[in-house]
């Protein structure tokens, strides 16, 4: 994907409008995986998100952090078309996956959200059997061969740290399982159809804390192989876990960094309130 | 005051008082028509009285099946002569039987002038498969003339044979019913191949071997029914055999051929266990027999399996359709004034007064639709309708036409209940709307579908104004269901147990003897109905503990 990076093969991120803000970031290496070019998007007359552009580096987590309302959620759904199924919702700009738009006509959707994977806010496991519910999207892809099923139910299973504790019970129904079980049940799920991408709308503000810190470290584990992104609103969490932050604020992009540096010193006014609680 | 109001209170009260009023309805109606019902099958005990009927004796030996008080004038009126100083006036319904014999089976007889109570063990009472009841006294059994019984060892003797009788009325029933019904069967199909070769106006020369078979086959069943013909009348003259001769309270000595007798019973004498036999068994005769005498005796078994046949048959029509057009509406049709027009229409179909469907059943389904199918596959047939002419398929479609909006309705609900974030879910792995529809959130409805269908069911079970214009009958001449091809006969009139009702209720010559069994077929109805839902409500729980979801 480098052909798609810009010519002197840095990732310039802008901050929205504010083009004062506009800086490298020192992340040259990087691939792109999601670029988000002057991005604006209309609930019938309301603009939920103004003129965005971002660049979401490639293996790493992204977290989006801001005040409820701000956009977050939905530009992060706006990455795998969740928007489409919003009648109202008008989207015009650029979002490039692998070099092309994911608004464009000739985009398949449900190839692009294959590859685009999504965990929400609360769990959501189907009403089948724990294999079943992990088994769902390789069935949708017309897998029936038990043995390759059961490998990557396993694999998948593993990967989301849940094998141990639901290997002796995959037949079960999914909703016997705790919330913070059922939440990495849906992220195996996720993984199991091996997307390029996974969004994470909030995915831990249904989840107690010990179930909230297994789901932070299986984060850090999946940057290996996934570019992650994640609508989170606990701060610490975003520092806890994100590479590059992005702070939005009524449907503007304020200031996107590196975590360490917006956490720590970040360039406006605006994100320093948020991010110590002078926000409001 | 206020503040009493204020608590709650009164409303709370007003609620429970609501709910209890109703409770006692339901609870009154259905005890009323289970002890109406299923008391006419206990073994009552038989009585014998003397009546003075303008100025003469006569002995009367029967049943109580009524009572009631009214004021004198009104018997007065009635010009029956009784006491001056009397104000009420107590008389008694007895069911005395023997219709042949006396011309009346029911009479009243006023309290006054009954004297002499008796209950004799000896009194018997026998059912019989023409005339009613028989009550009397048993004298002696006969066989071909010659008296083989008598005196106390005349009882037992008398009840196995009445066993072989009966054993032999099976027998020639199942020739009657079934053999020679399959012989008949075929011997229409014969003819109709007749008929289909008139109509394609086959050259003769290919006609004729055609025929030669056709001859044959005929042939071979005639003597087949000749066979049948005469085993049938071997078993007739059999079971002709035996004659109970007995007596009735006044002393006219009558014979009874044990053809004719279903069973006796000395209500006297039975132990409350024997007694406990008997109606057992006269409760299952009643629920397993075909009806006799219009319908006034016997059995409701046919109408009972055209109901639940026609029930069945209407889920298998009215469950995808009313799904479907749910899926649609919910699912696909794009939400504006159009679709709430069409929504509000289908809401209110469920209002339409149900004779309305049966009016258009009868004019679309049987002379429009089965009209023009006996035209296009049957015309061999024609003029004699096959499809153009009342029956079970039309009856079945139009009470699924009838109960469609509720089926819409249900699953509508059901689909809307269904949580976004699981439909989320699914697309979010790359399924299509339509395979996130199939695998999760159909399944997810289940449950919904099936109370539209515990609704539809209730409905159609209990419906009866439709049904009298596109398929039921009085008297079905053969179930719908039987071992000839193609076994699931839909162009055959039913039985049904809500018309039954009506007709034994209303239309019948008999009101006194047949006023019991309308409270017992309503209580079989009530019963049929309640086990159809129970099973719909069973399969739906196990659909809800398959599905369960959050918040569901």
């Amino acid at each position: 994907m480098n052909e798609k990076t810009q010519p002197e093969d840095a990732v310039k991120v802008s901050a929205g409008q504010f083009d004062r803000s506009r800086r490298s970031l020192n992340i040259q290496r990087e691939d792109i995986a999601v670029e988000v070019k002057d991005l604006n998007l209309f609930y019938g007359a309301d603009q939920a998100l103004k003129n965005i552009n971002l660049k979401i580096p490639r293996n790493r987590v992204t977290a989006f952090i801001g005040p409820s309302g701000c956009g977050k959620s939905t530009l992060l759904r706006c990455f795998n078309r969740m928007n489409d199924l919003i009648d109202i919702c008008k989207i015009d700009g650029q979002i490039i996956i692998d070099g092309q738009d994911v608004h464009s006509r000739d985009v398949d959707v449900a190839e692009h959200r294959r590859r685009v994977g999504m965990v929400f806010q609360k769990p959501n496991p189907f009403p089948k059997s724990i294999f079943e519910n992990v088994a769902y999207g390789l069935r949708l892809q017309g897998v029936s061969n038990k043995r390759t099923l059961a490998e990557v139910v396993e694999k998948a299973l593993r990967a989301a740290a849940l094998w141990d504790e639901v290997k002796d019970r995959l037949q079960d129904n999914a909703f016997g399982l705790s919330g913070g079980q059922q939440q990495r049940l849906v992220i195996a799920r996720a993984i199991a159809i091996e997307p390029e991408i996974i969004l994470l709308d909030e995915p831990c503000s249904a989840l107690d804390p010990i179930s909230t810190a297994k789901v932070e470290e299986l984060m850090i584990e999946l940057k290996e192989k996934y570019t992650i992104v994640i609508v989170t609103h606990n701060m610490q969490q975003a520092a806890r876990v994100s590479d590059f932050t992005a702070y939005m604020y009524l449907g503007e992009l304020i200031e996107f960094d590196d975590t360490a540096k917006l956490f720590t010193n970040p360039a406006r006014k605006a994100t320093e309130d948020y991010i110590t609680g002078r926000y409001g | 005051m206020r503040n009493w109001f204020k608590s709650g209170d009164p409303w709370i009260w007003m609620i429970g008082g609501a709910l209890s009023i109703s409770v006692i309805m339901v609870v009154g109606l259905l005890l009323l028509i289970a002890v109406r019902g299923f008391s006419h099958f206990w073994p009552s005990p038989i009585v014998e009285t003397t009546a003075v009927v303008e100025g003469e004796q006569v002995r009367v030996l029967g049943v109580v099946t009524n009572s009631e008080t009214l004021p004198a004038d009104r018997i007065r009126e009635s010009g029956q002569i009784i006491d001056d100083d009397a104000i009420l006036v107590t008389r008694h319904l007895f069911k005395v039987g023997n219709r042949d014999i006396t011309g009346r089976d029911f009479v009243w007889y006023l309290e006054s002038t009954l004297s002499d109570f008796r209950y004799p063990e000896n009194a018997m009472m026998v059912e019989r498969r023409e005339w009613g009841n028989f009550y009397g006294y048993p004298l002696r059994l006969e066989e071909a003339g010659v008296p083989v019984a008598g005196g106390d060892e005349l009882w037992p003797v008398l009840q196995e044979r009445i066993v072989r009788a009966n054993e032999l009325h099976g027998q020639i029933q199942q020739i009657e019913r079934y053999e020679i019904g399959r012989i008949n069967g075929e011997l229409e199909r014969l003819r109709l191949e007749e008929r289909k070769m008139d109509h394609r106006q086959l050259p003769a020369a290919e006609r004729a071997p055609i025929q030669r078979v056709i001859d044959q086959r005929r042939q071979a069943l005639e003597a087949e029914y000749e066979v049948l013909r005469i085993q049938r009348e071997e078993l007739q003259e059999r079971a002709r055999r035996d004659v109970l001769i007995a007596q009735t309270a006044n002393g006219i000595e009558t014979p009874i051929n044990l053809s004719n007798i279903v069973m006796a019973s000395r209500n006297n004498a039975l132990s409350p266990p024997g007694k406990l036999a008997f109606y057992g068994h006269r409760i299952k005769d009643f629920l397993t027999g075909f009806p006799r005498e219009a319908n006034t005796e016997g059995g409701i078994f046919p109408a009972i399996f055209g109901t639940v046949t026609m029930v069945l048959i209407m889920s298998v029509f009215v469950t995808p359709f009313g799904v479907l057009a749910a899926i649609y509406l919910r699912e696909y049709a794009r939400q504006g004034p159009l679709l709430k027009m069409i929504r509000v229409s289908v809401y209110n179909l469920a209002g339409v007064p149900s004779i309305v469907f049966g009016v258009f059943g009868l004019g679309f389904f049987v002379y429009l639709v089965g009209g023009s199918i006996d035209n296009l596959f049957y015309p061999e047939r024609l003029p004699a309708p096959t499809f153009g002419t009342p029956g079970l398929f039309w009856a079945s479609l139009t009470l699924a036409l009838l109960t469609l909006p509720v089926v819409i309705v249900s699953t509508e609900e059901g689909l809307a209940r269904i949580p976004r974030t699981i439909r989320e879910g699914s697309l979010a792995l790359g399924a299509t709307k339509w395979e996130t529809l199939w695998k999760v959130v159909v399944p997810l409805s289940a449950p919904a579908m099936m109370t539209g269908l515990i609704l539809a069911v209730a409905r159609a079970a209990g419906e009866v104004a439709p049904l009298m214009l596109v398929g039921v009958v009085k008297l079905a001449p053969s179930l719908p269901v039987d071992g000839q091809f193609p076994f699931i006969h839909l162009d055959r009139k039913i039985m049904h147990l809500g018309f039954h009702i009506y007709d034994v209720g209303f239309q019948s010559p008999n009101v006194e003897a047949a006023r019991p069994l309308v409270y017992a077929t309503a209580l079989t109805l009530v019963v049929l109905i309640l086990v159809l839902n129970l099973t719909a409500i069973a399969i739906r729980n196990r659909l809800r503990e398959k599905y369960r979801a959050e918040g569901d």
